[in-house]
């Protein structure tokens, strides 16, 4: 599906740093925990989907939320980390958990 | 599971038992990745698996966990009744043993 189609406009494009919120909600939610609160950067929009929070619940998720893929060091996700520096992780991130 | 401290993992191959692959064809079928039905979504699995008590969670294996959930997700949708899954599980239970699927776990 395209972002046009779907009437959701991305905040964020390719090479934006952006961070994850930290935030606790209840109920099922795809950012893990060790991620949130992190400075990441945007490797690539992948599309907008249906908000898995509200699929969850019965609920159509409705607008669909663009969702990131973000590039994260290993270092500094995980703390005394001794792999390579140059290490990275990505995780992809509903644009209502990223903040500039 | 999610960051938190952990084993290493072992990976290994096992044979799946009757029951398990009956499972996954049943949350298929539910979710509508086969046949024409859509009847939950894999975000209720997901929700209903995070919901259960973190002790029983720890306990069972992968299926153990997907057969709960979506028997949860099916009373909340009120597809079946907390009254009609006790009757079956009543009837199972009269069932002689050597008739019941046989039981694997899995890692």
């Amino acid at each position: 599906m395209t972002l046009e189609k779907l009437g959701t406009v991305p905040l964020y494009s390719v090479g934006d740093r952006v961070r994850v919120r930290n935030a606790a909600p209840l109920g099922h939610i795809r950012t893990p925990f060790y991620i949130r609160g992190h400075a990441g950067v945007v490797e690539r929009v992948c599309g907008a989907f249906p908000n898995p929070e509200e699929l969850a619940q019965q609920r159509d998720g409705l607008p669909a939320q663009p969702l990131y893929r973000v590039r994260f060091r290993q270092q500094d996700v995980w703390p005394g980390y001794r792999g390579n520096p140059a290490d990275v992780i990505e995780l992809e991130i509903f644009q209502h958990w990223i903040e500039p | 599971m999610g960051g938190l401290p952990a084993g290493k993992v072992k990976p290994t191959e096992h044979a799946y038992a009757d029951w398990e692959l009956r499972v996954d064809a049943l949350m298929m079928l539910l979710v509508g990745v086969v046949g024409g039905g859509k009847r939950m979504t894999v975000d209720e699995l997901r929700k209903n698996i995070e919901s259960l008590p973190r002790a029983d969670y720890d306990k069972m294996g992968y299926y153990d966990r997907w057969v709960i959930s979506l028997t949860q997700t099916m009373i909340q949708r009120g597809v079946i009744t907390t009254d009609e899954l006790a009757r079956k599980l009543e009837q199972v239970r009269g069932l002689s043993p050597i008739s019941r699927r046989k039981r694997t776990r899995r890692r």
